[in-house]
C-alpha cells in the first residue's frame, strides 16, 4: 500500500484539474468496480454492489484534488504573480518549488519585506521559472501549478505533497479491492474541487442520491510542539480518528457509534476527533437534497497543506481494515 | 465589421441596441427590486421566446427552443440587479439612514446624488460638515454612519426599506461610453440581443436573475430550474488597468479596457470548465475575435450557484470590462461590448456536444 500511496502522492491534480489523478485511480480500481462514470464536474464515481433486502446505499468519498497555484501574470521581467487554489498559506510558499500541469518548474520567492519578521502576503510572492523576460514565456495566465517535494518513508510515518487527500484516496482504493461481499450498493467517489469548498461532492452526493454517507480525509493533530496548552485530542499512530465534528458538520451521532461499533468488534485502534476549522466532503453530503446520515473517517496528518503533509501509515492501514468491516454487513444506526 | 461569413444574423451594436442599453443603465434595479429593469426584459423578449416565465424570487426564464429533437440545452444568464442602499431609518425632515445593499464602499457615497424608490425621488448622500468639525474628524474614514440620504421633505413618497440607485445619466462620448449599473446592464443587453438572434441548433435557456449582488440567490434556483447541459454567465468586471503610483507595472489590472471580452478561468466562486474555457479561446483564435482572459482571483458571477446546481452543469462566464463598478459611474468601450457580443455568439453558433462529449 506504501507504493500506492507514493504514485498517488506524485501525480498533479490541482483542484478543477484533476483529469491527470483521475486517470491514474482509474487505472488502480478499473478491475475492481461494477461501473465507472465521470460526471459533470470531473468526480470519478465507482459503484460495486448491487444490493439487497439488508442493504442500502452508501456513498465514501475521498477528495483527488489538492491545492496549488494559478498564475495571474507573467511580468515585464518574467516573474510569475500567482494566486491560490484551496487553502495555501504563504508561510509554507517560500522558497518552495513547484511544477505546471506542462511540465515546467520553478521556484517561490517573495519580494524583500519591509519588516523582516512579518509573513508575506501571496501578492507579494512570486514564482521564478528562469526567465530574464515575459517574451515566449512557457506559462501564461491561468495555468495552474502544484507544490513539488519527493515522497519520503520514514518507516511507520509517510511525508509527502497531496497526502491531503491522497491518503484518503489509497484508503478509498484499498477498500474497494478488499470488499468481497456487500449487502449495499457501494458509490465510491473519488471527489474534485474539494479544497474550494466541497463542490465536486456536492454534485456527486446529488446525484447518487445516498442514504449514508462518509467522508474519508486527513484531519490535524496535536502532537506536535507547541506553547499553548490548547491541544487537539489527535496524535499519530493512535489510530483512525473518527469524526465528531469540524467546522462545517456536526457528524451524525449514529453514524459515529456505527463505526466505534464498528473499531471496538475488531479491536482496532481509534480516536474521536473534534476539528475546530475545516471540514470534508462530507458536509456536502450530509446536506444533499433532503439531507442524509453522514460522518468522516480521519487520517490524523501533521503539517496539513503544506509540502511535507505526514501521516502514520499504521493508521492508514487500519481505517482501511475499518472501512472494509463497515461497509461489509447491513448498517443499523 | 462582420467578421463572420456564416453567421448572417450576428446582433450588431447601433442605435437601437445603444438606447436600449440606455434605458437599462438609467433604470433602477438594486438587489431584491428589480422590477424595473425585469419590465424592460420581458417586453424585449417576449416576441422572441417560446416561453416566458417570472419565477418565485423574481428571475426571468425564457426558452427560445432551436429547431429539432434532443439539441443541447444551453442556460444563458445575466443579473438584472445592482449595487446600492436601503433607506432603513426615518431620522424625520426627509433624511434617512440607510445601509448598503451588495458591495458598495462608504467612500464613495459622500456627496453623491441618488435616486430613492420606484419614483427616482432625488435625494443626495450628506456627510456632516467638515468645517464644522474639529480638524481630527478630517482624518476619520467615513463610515455609514456618518451619512444620511437626504431627500427632502417629499412627505409620503419615500419610506423606510425604499431603495436608492446612484442617480447618474447614461452618455456615450464616441466609443467611451458612461453609466451607473453598467455591471450588469451591458449582460442584459447582451443576453437580450442574443435571445432576438439565438442559434438554432441549440435550445436556449435564458435566466436574468435577481439578487447576483448579494449572493447569486436568484441565479441558484434558476439553475435548479432549468437543469441544463451546460451555462454561460454573461456578466461585467473590474478594469484595474489603470497607471500604478508605486512599483513600475501593474500586475494586477484584473482586466483592460480595449482588450475585447474577459474570458474566465477562476475566481473566487468557480473553477471553470476547461473544455468551454477551450472552445471560448478557439471561437475568438478562429474568428480574429479579441479577448483577454481575466487574472484569475477574487471576485465571482452567478457561475458560482449555477455550477454546482443539481449534479453539476459545465460552466463558463464572459464580461465586458468596465472600470469603477459598482460607483456612481462606470466607464466602458463599446468596442469591448461588440466584441463580446461577437465572441458569445459565435461561441454559440460553433457549439457542439462533442464539446463536452469528453471528460473535464
Amino acid at each position: 500500500m506504501k507504493s500506492l500511496i507514493q504514485k498517488l502522492v506524485e501525480v498533479p491534480g490541482p483542484s478543477g484539474y484533476e483529469a491527470q489523478i483521475r486517470s491514474v485511480v482509474r487505472a488502480e480500481i478499473e478491475k475492481h468496480a461494477d461501473e465507472l462514470h465521470v460526471d459533470a464536474l470531473g468526480n470519478l464515481i465507482a459503484r460495486k454492489g448491487k444490493g439487497g433486502a439488508d442493504g442500502i446505499k452508501i456513498m465514501l468519498a475521498a477528495h483527488i484534488d489538492e491545492i496549488g497555484v494559478m498564475v495571474t501574470q507573467v511580468d515585464e521581467n518574467g516573474f510569475v504573480r500567482f494566486t491560490t487554489l484551496g487553502g495555501v498559506r504563504p508561510h509554507n510558499c517560500v522558497s518552495g518549488r513547484v511544477r505546471f500541469l506542462n511540465g515546467v518548474s520553478g521556484v517561490i520567492y517573495m519580494e524583500p519585506l519591509d519588516d523582516a519578521t512579518k509573513v508575506p502576503t501571496i501578492e507579494q510572492l512570486y514564482i521564478d521559472i528562469g526567465l530574464s523576460d515575459h517574451t515566449d514565456a512557457p506559462v501564461k495566465v491561468g495555468d495552474v501549478a502544484v507544490f513539488e517535494r519527493p515522497f519520503l518513508d520514514l518507516g511507520n510515518r509517510l511525508v509527502a505533497k497531496s497526502m491531503d487527500d491522497r491518503v484518503g484516496v489509497a484508503v478509498l482504493v484499498e477498500t474497494l479491492r478488499k470488499v468481497k461481499n456487500t449487502p449495499h450498493q457501494l458509490y465510491f467517489v473519488f471527489s474534485t474541487q474539494e479544497e474550494v469548498g466541497v463542490r465536486g461532492a456536492t454534485a456527486a452526493a446529488y446525484g447518487i442520491d445516498p442514504d449514508l454517507g462518509l467522508s474519508v480525509d486527513v484531519t490535524g493533530t496535536g502532537d506536535t510542539p507547541r506553547r499553548t496548552k490548547v491541544r487537539m485530542e489527535v496524535s499519530l499512530g493512535k489510530g483512525p480518528a473518527i469524526k465528531v465534528r469540524d467546522g462545517g458538520m456536526l457528524a451524525d451521532r449514529r453514524v459515529v457509534d456505527w463505526m466505534v461499533r464498528g473499531a471496538e468488534k475488531l479491536g482496532l485502534p481509534y480516536q474521536l476527533e473534534i476539528l475546530e476549522g475545516g471540514s470534508t466532503d462530507a458536509r456536502a453530503m450530509q446536506l444533499t437534497r433532503a439531507g442524509i446520515p453522514a460522518g468522516c473517517l480521519s487520517i490524523p496528518a501533521r503539517y496539513i497543506h503544506s509540502p511535507s503533509e505526514m501521516v502514520d501509515f499504521n493508521d492508514v492501514q487500519q481505517a482501511v481494515q475499518l472501512l472494509v468491516e463497515l461497509v461489509s454487513h447491513p448498517v443499523k444506526l | 465589421m462582420v467578421r463572420m461569413t456564416e453567421e448572417k444574423h450576428l446582433p450588431q451594436i447601433g442605435e437601437a441596441q445603444l438606447k436600449l442599453l440606455e434605458r437599462l443603465s438609467n433604470a433602477c434595479a438594486v438587489s431584491g427590486d428589480e422590477g424595473e429593469v425585469r419590465k424592460i426584459v420581458l417586453e424585449e423578449i417576449r416576441p422572441f421566446s417560446d416561453e416566458v416565465n417570472v419565477d418565485a424570487l423574481g428571475n426571468v426564464l425564457a426558452t427560445r427552443r432551436g429547431s429539432g429533437e434532443l439539441l443541447m440545452r444551453v442556460m444563458l444568464a445575466a443579473h438584472m440587479d445592482e449595487v446600492g442602499l436601503m433607506l432603513t431609518h426615518d431620522a424625520g425632515d426627509g433624511i434617512y439612514r440607510f445601509d448598503t445593499v451588495g458591495g458598495v464602499t462608504a467612500i464613495d457615497l459622500p456627496a453623491k446624488a441618488v435616486w430613492v424608490g420606484k419614483e427616482h425621488i432625488p435625494g443626495v448622500i450628506g456627510l456632516k460638515p467638515l468645517h464644522l468639525g474639529n480638524s481630527d474628524d478630517q482624518r476619520k474614514p467615513v463610515g455609514l454612519d456618518d451619512l444620511r440620504i437626504d431627500v427632502g421633505p417629499v412627505a409620503g413618497k419615500v419610506k423606510v426599506g425604499d431603495r436608492a440607485a446612484f442617480a447618474t445619466v447614461f452618455s456615450q462620448q464616441g466609443g467611451s461610453l458612461r453609466g451607473k449599473a453598467l455591471d450588469n446592464r451591458l449582460g442584459v443587453a447582451t443576453l437580450i440581443e442574443l435571445v432576438k438572434n439565438s442559434p438554432s441548433q441549440i435550445d436556449l435557456l435564458v435566466a436574468f436573475t435577481v439578487q447576483e449582488e448579494i449572493g447569486l440567490r436568484g441565479a441558484r434556483v434558476a439553475a435548479y430550474a432549468f437543469n441544463p447541459d451546460m451555462a454561460i454567465i454573461l456578466d461585467s468586471t473590474p478594469a484595474y488597468d489603470l497607471p500604478t503610483w508605486d512599483v513600475d507595472e501593474n500586475v494586477r489590472y484584473n482586466t483592460r479596457l480595449g482588450k475585447g471580452p474577459a474570458i474566465y478561468v477562476a475566481d473566487s466562486g468557480t473553477l471553470y470548465d476547461p473544455r468551454l474555457v477551450r472552445h471560448l479561446v478557439e471561437t475568438g483564435e478562429e474568428h480574429g475575435i479579441p479577448y483577454q482572459i481575466r487574472q484569475p482571483g477574487g471576485g465571482g458571477t452567478d457561475a458560482g450557484a449555477i455550477h454546482k446546481q443539481r449534479m453539476g452543469i459545465p460552466s463558463a462566464s464572459i464580461s465586458v470590462p468596465g472600470r469603477y463598478h459598482h460607483s456612481p459611474a462606470s466607464i466602458v468601450r463599446l468596442s469591448d461590448w461588440q466584441d463580446t457580443m461577437d465572441l458569445v455568439t459565435a461561441a454559440l453558433f460553433h457549439l457542439t456536444p462533442d464539446i463536452l462529449s469528453g471528460e473535464r
